[in-house]
Formats: C-alpha cells, sequence, structure tokens
C-alpha cells in the first residue's frame, strides 16, 4: 500500500518535474510580483497608508472608496476626462485602423513599405520624446498654427493655444492617440487577408457594390478580430499615462481638463504618498476595466461572428 | 475610358491617398528631425522641411544634457537597461513558454488561464504594493546606479511580460513535434529538447520578444520615473523630460534635437528587423 503510494508520487513528480521547472521563473513572477501585490494592494486600500509614516496605519474600510466619490472633485474629474478620452480615441482609432487597413489590403506594389511608413507614429508614439515635439507642435506659437494661418489666411496669433486652452488640450491627446493606429491597422490587414476571395466574387455576381460588401462580408467576416482589437485598446487607452504626464506637466493642467485617472493615481500615491488611497483607486480601475470588457463580451453575441470555421 | 484605364485611375488614385495621409501622417516627425538641424531662432516660425541654414549647434548644447550629466550617460544608461530586460525578458519568457506550449503537467490549464487574465490586468493594481515591496529591498534608496535599476529589470527574470510568454507559446505549438520525438528515440530528454531544438527554432519568435522588449523599455517612462531618482542614473526618457523642464522654452533648437537622437535607436531597429515587427502585432494581436 505504502509503496503504491510512493510509486505514484514518484510518477507524479517525475511527469511534472521537469514542466514545474520550466514555468519556476514565471511562477515565482506571478506569485510575487502579481498575486501578492494584488492581495495587497486590496488590503491596503482599506487602510490609510501613506508611506512617509508606515507606522499609523488605520482600517477605514470604505473611507477611500466613499472619499472618491464624496469629498474628492478632482477624482471625478479624472473619471471624466478619462472616459471622454477612451469612448472617443479608441472608436476613431479603430475606425481609422480599418479604413486604412481596407484601403491596403489589394494587390498594390509597396505595401510593405507603406505599412511601414504608417507603423512609424505607433513605434515613436508612447516616447516621450513624440509627447515633448506634440506639445511644441501644439502650443499658440507652434508650427500647427503656423499652417492653419496659411491655409485659412487667420492669423496665427488669433488662433488659440490646443495645449494651454481646458477646451483643447485633451483632444490634442486624443488625436496624439488616434494618430498611432498603426498596430490596430496591421493585425486588420492579417484579418482582411484571411476573407476568401470567393466570397466577394460571389457577392458582386449577385450585384452587390463595394458598399454593400464592406457591410455585408468585411464586417461580419472580421468581426472577431475588431472585438479583440476593442477589448485590448479599451485595456490600453484605460491606462495612458505618460504623453498625459508630459503634456500637462505632471498635473493634468491646464484646470484639470487632462488629469487622466492614472494621472491622479500617481500624484495621491507617490506625489502626496497616499498609498492607501491609491490602492483603492487602482482597484476602483481594474472594476471599471473588468465591468466594460464583460459589457462587450457580451454583447459580442450579437456581433461577433466566428464563422463555420476553415 | 475601357476597363483597363479606369482600372489604371483607380490604383493610381488609391496610391496617390495612401502616400498623401502618409506624409501627412509622418510630417510632425519629418519636421521634428529637420528642426534639429536649424538654427534655434528660426525653427518656430518655419513650418518647412528643409533647413534654410543648416547646422549642428543644437545637438553640440543639448548633448550637454542636464544638471552636469551628459546625453551620453543617458544613453548608455538606456541601452545598458534595455540589454538587461532584453536578456531576462528571453529566458525567463522562453522558458515559460515551453512549458506551457510543449509540455502535460498538472494544473496547466489553470496557470495557462491565469497568465493569459494576467495579459488584461492595469498595471496599477499592482505598483503600489511593488513599490514597497522594492523599497524594503533597499533598491531605491541606494546609491549604485545599478541597484536603482533592479525594480525595472529583475521582474523581467520572472516572466512578468505576459505578452511575450503567449507569443512564445503561439509560436513554440506551431513548431512540427516529429522533431522532438527523433530527439526522444535518439535519447534527448525534455531539457535537451528544449536547448536543441525548440530554442534553436524559435529564433524568429526569440527576435520579435527581444525588439519588442528594447522598444517598451527604450520607450518606458512610467516605471522610470517611479524608481530612479539620481540624475545619474537617468535614462533618455527621464533625461529629456528633465532637460525639457529645465530649459524647456529657451532652447527648443536643443530639445528638439536631443528628442531626435532619443528616437534613433527605436528606427535603426525598426528598419532593420521590419518583418520580425509585423509578425508580432499579427500573431499575438496586442499592444503598440
Amino acid at each position: 500500500m505504502g509503496n503504491s503510494v510512493s510509486l505514484a508520487l514518484r510518477r507524479f513528480v517525475k511527469n511534472n518535474a521537469v514542466a514545474y521547472m520550466f514555468l519556476l521563473p514565471w511562477l515565482a513572477g506571478f506569485f510575487a510580483l502579481t498575486f501578492y501585490p494584488m492581495i495587497m494592494s486590496l488590503y491596503l486600500s482599506f487602510t490609510d497608508y501613506n508611506i512617509s509614516r508606515p507606522n499609523d496605519l488605520n482600517f477605514i474600510g470604505l473611507g477611500n472608496y466613499i472619499k472618491m466619490f464624496v469629498s474628492d472633485a478632482k477624482f471625478t474629474k479624472s473619471l471624466s476626462v478619462t472616459f471622454t478620452y477612451v469612448f472617443v480615441s479608441v472608436p476613431l482609432k479603430l475606425i481609422f485602423a480599418l479604413l486604412v487597413a481596407v484601403l491596403m489590403n489589394r494587390q498594390l506594389r509597396f505595401v510593405s513599405f507603406y505599412r511601414a511608413v504608417y507603423y512609424i507614429p505607433t513605434l515613436l508614439g508612447g516616447s516621450v520624446a513624440i509627447a515633448v515635439l506634440w506639445k511644441k507642435l501644439f502650443s499658440k506659437d507652434g508650427i500647427i498654427n503656423i499652417i492653419i494661418a496659411g491655409f485659412t489666411g487667420l492669423e496665427a496669433s488669433a488662433l488659440p493655444g490646443w495645449i494651454s486652452n481646458p477646451k483643447y488640450a485633451l483632444w490634442t491627446l486624443v488625436l496624439l492617440t488616434v494618430w498611432q493606429f498603426g498596430s490596430s491597422m496591421i493585425i486588420f490587414l492579417a484579418g482582411l487577408k484571411q476573407i476568401p476571395q470567393e466570397y466577394y466574387e460571389a457577392a458582386s455576381i449577385d450585384g452587390a457594390g463595394k458598399i454593400q460588401q464592406f457591410f455585408n462580408i468585411t464586417l461580419p467576416t472580421l468581426s472577431p478580430v475588431i472585438f479583440f482589437n476593442l477589448v485590448m485598446q479599451m485595456i490600453t487607452a484605460f491606462q495612458a499615462f505618460t504623453q498625459a504626464y508630459i503634456i500637462s506637466g505632471g498635473k493634468g493642467d491646464p484646470i484639470n481638463s487632462t488629469l487622466f485617472y492614472t494621472l491622479h493615481l500617481y500624484n495621491e500615491g507617490f506625489y502626496y504618498r497616499n498609498m492607501g488611497y491609491a490602492s483603492a483607486m487602482a482597484w476602483f480601475l481594474l472594476i471599471i476595466i473588468a465591468v466594460l470588457t464583460g459589457l462587450i463580451f457580451k454583447s459580442s453575441g450579437s456581433w461577433v461572428s466566428y464563422g463555420s470555421g476553415d | 475610358m475601357d476597363k483597363k484605364t479606369v482600372g489604371m485611375l483607380k490604383l493610381g488614385l488609391t496610391h496617390f491617398l495612401i502616400i498623401l495621409l502618409g506624409l501627412i501622417m509622418l510630417y510632425p516627425i519629418v519636421w521634428m528631425v529637420t528642426s534639429a538641424f536649424k538654427p534655434g531662432n528660426m525653427i518656430f516660425s518655419d513650418a518647412s522641411l528643409i533647413p534654410k541654414v543648416f547646422t549642428l549647434e543644437n545637438f553640440t548644447s543639448g548633448w550637454k544634457g542636464y544638471s552636469g550629466v551628459s546625453f551620453g550617460t543617458f544613453f548608455v544608461n538606456s541601452i545598458l537597461l534595455c540589454a538587461v530586460a532584453v536578456v531576462g525578458n528571453i529566458m525567463s519568457c522562453t522558458m515559460a513558454s515551453y512549458s506551457f506550449g510543449r509540455l502535460k503537467f498538472a494544473a496547466k490549464g489553470l496557470w495557462f488561464g491565469i497568465m493569459m487574465l494576467s495579459l488584461m490586468l492595469p498595471a496599477h493594481v499592482t505598483t503600489i504594493p511593488r513599490y514597497m515591496l522594492f523599497n524594503s529591498f533597499g533598491w531605491l534608496s541606494s546609491k549604485n546606479a545599478m541597484v536603482n535599476y533592479l525594480p525595472i529589470v529583475a521582474p523581467k527574470f520572472l516572466a512578468i511580460d505576459a505578452f511575450f510568454v503567449f507569443l512564445l507559446v503561439q509560436f513554440v505549438r506551431g513548431l512540427p513535434r516529429d522533431l522532438d520525438e527523433a530527439a526522444t528515440i535518439d535519447g534527448c530528454g525534455k531539457i535537451g529538447i528544449f536547448f536543441r531544438i525548440i530554442l534553436p527554432l524559435a529564433g524568429p519568435a526569440i527576435v520579435t520578444t527581444a525588439l519588442f522588449t528594447f522598444l517598451w523599455t527604450w520607450d518606458d517612462f512610467f516605471n522610470q520615473l517611479l524608481y530612479l531618482s539620481d540624475t545619474r542614473s537617468f535614462t533618455v526618457s527621464m533625461g529629456l523630460r528633465a532637460f525639457v523642464d529645465a530649459s524647456g522654452s529657451s532652447d527648443w533648437g536643443a530639445v528638439l534635437a536631443m528628442s531626435t537622437l532619443a528616437l534613433v535607436p527605436c528606427f535603426v531597429m525598426f528598419f532593420a528587423l521590419q518583418k520580425y515587427f509585423v509578425r508580432g502585432i499579427a500573431t499575438t494581436g496586442i499592444k503598440g
């Protein structure tokens, strides 16, 4: 009896040892740098922990979560800024990516060159360098105003400072994001190549025009790819940080018009060192993203078609 | 007009549209690069892409850097940080991908599911405890710049970027299994198969991993902002930000020159290894 147990155990170890050995770095990383920190930040979110006075930690229940909506006007502002940013920039980016991908999805010469050129903004766009450039381009005396003045005949000095005006600042960030549609475009292009040509031939024999073909063939067949892009881009957009930080000088200026959620979180946690409150904000962000992802998944039944498969 | 002419016209129009849009998209970047060679006082009145007067003074004045530390130091720091991150990601992510993509083991489905879920996890949920953890190790307060980099590079050795694990798993799954079987018959164990078959054949996916790790570490700002406080340990991103804050409105020529230089490594990587990019983006469909 004892023998067969130890035999089974030995067999179990023999079958699993190598696999777990190769998995060890990932497992260690998961537990030490993902799982434990998640539990820890959940716990901190119910406390008033401040890293400058670590020994004075009090359990305050839902206090941080209540504070967000009751007494932190900046929080509600950051929520509305971020939602506006996500809900405008993500659809625009995907629409652009899809249109350009459709335009390129034919027997064109130089397609790989064009594809590379369109990817360049995505390649560089997340950097501090481009954020710095953007800030300068859209300033009151920036090149964008000179170009607009050149085309319209208006005085450049009569045009607004796009970065310094709270009405427009967020839209320069939206534009910066939409500009980086390159990777979505490449994914769409790969998806478009999978659509069998016969579908289109059959449709044009039936008398369907190009636009009908786009809505009746391209969109439905591509819907799984669109779905996937939508989810991933939304998650990324909620976490946007660098561009807003650089362009707004780290504070979400002018008058909090570019105060992204992550910017507020960063300032609370690492500038004011209210790490309990920042943890609560992080968990609330997780909840927002989870709920929205869930909603997209739920809605996908009605618009994502996985076809018959081939 | 006959059909052929109409077809040619349509084709021409498509090319024209693509090129026009491409030019508009690239204008800001090209403007930045060419303006870096314009004299400082001429930059902002000049939307053109050709410097009327060609000068290198922006580069020489910008290179001096920030508070006595030159951009040379920032570049060396960034390259070092990226190199270590690349090594870490390749080692840890190929190991994990071999398990997930090739081996059978208990609770595999559970771990794989967790790994995929972690792809979607917003980084901020783990940021603060990680910061506290690294702080308790003394990595933040150390005077040694190499130790200051540990919070950024050490996690790479623990396959923390699930994106690359996923990318490599996809690739490893696609490798023919006959090779493993032949190797097993020849007496090669599971560890031998990893080193002699999987690693050599996964070359392209490893290059993709190295490339994206390099670029994202090069461009990363959030982690560097969190963990690097000593100017001498600053990377290009951090150095550039500090430089702009310090000299911003006074010397935009130098700022543009240094921004241009900051992008050069990304450009070089991209054009040298273009096909790996497309594969990386198209097979996993994530990020960018």
